[in-house]
């Protein structure tokens, strides 16, 4: 299925982008007539990998976070966020709960969130190279 | 991000005003830390009432408090919570390390 309308940003990360980040997402999603319930969780969710990014892809340097949304007409919304940071090793050890690499204010949860919020993570990763953080959710049909 | 910060009988209360992510965190550890340190109140009382938003940087930063509150053998306690943040604190199971009050109704 294609989608019905999709969209595609970028922008340096900088930490003061997260929140711009995650509203024009939510603005674009509203599209689809989500709940206000739905939409919390997947901006939730959005606000985790784009954290992820800026905060440990781009560790010790600033680089460009892009971001694509794709709706469909069943009520499906695919965001992914994508950096061409400095990567994940291992990928399963770093999606366990509780697992941190980045210290003491870090509550290592960001993807156990995005796993409980959305129907769906997928994430890629090169070392060198970056990740790449895809999450599906479906909207139910408003009565 | 705003934090409004009011000590009294030993309870330093903060309320913080805006959406709790990543960069806005670290606005918020600073002041309540800086006051934190010099006073040391027996409980910091964190009031989320008017907080719309927060992803898990804010259990980060409840953790953190935490952890230095400990130092004086301090507690924290939660206020405020709006359902979409009690979601993420429920997630977190940081009640077993902060208390959290609910008002009825
Ligand atoms: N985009 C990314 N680039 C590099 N490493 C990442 C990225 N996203 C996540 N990680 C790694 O996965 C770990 C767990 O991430 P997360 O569950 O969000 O917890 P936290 O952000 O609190 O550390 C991070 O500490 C980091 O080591
Ligand atoms: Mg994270």
């Amino acid at each position: 299925m294609k989608p019905f309308n999709k969209v595609e940003f970028s922008f340096p990360s900088n930490s003061v982008n997260e929140g711009f980040a995650r509203a024009a997402v939510s603005a674009f999603l509203s599209q689809l007539d989500p709940t206000v319930a739905d939409l919390t969780d997947l901006k939730t969710a959005v606000s985790e990998a784009v954290t992820n990014a800026i905060v440990h892809g781009y560790r010790d340097k600033i680089g460009f976070v892009y971001i694509s949304v794709k709706l469909f007409e069943n009520g499906k919304a695919v965001v992914r966020v994508r950096d061409k940071g400095c990567g994940i090793p291992n990928i399963e050890e770093a999606m366990e709960p509780l697992f941190t690499t980045g210290g003491e204010e870090r509550a290592g949860l960001g993807f156990a969130v995005m796993q409980s919020f959305c129907d769906c993570v997928r994430v890629t990763s090169a070392v060198g190279r970056g990740t790449a953080v895809t999450l599906t959710k479906y909207f139910e049909a408003r009565e | 991000m705003s934090v409004q910060l009011l000590y009294k009988d030993g309870v330093l209360t903060a309320k913080m005003n805006g959406e709790i992510d990543h960069h806005a965190a670290r606005e918020i550890r600073e002041a309540i830390d800086s006051t934190s340190q010099r006073v040391k109140p027996y409980c910091l009382r964190l009031d989320f009432s008017a907080v719309p938003f927060m992803d898990s940087s804010g259990i980060g930063l409840i953790l953190g408090r935490v952890r230095l509150y400990q130092f004086w053998k301090g507690h924290v306690v939660l206020c405020g919570l709006s359902s979409n943040l009690n979601k993420m604190v429920e997630l977190s199971g940081i009640a077993s390390v902060a208390a959290i009050e609910r008002r009825a109704g």
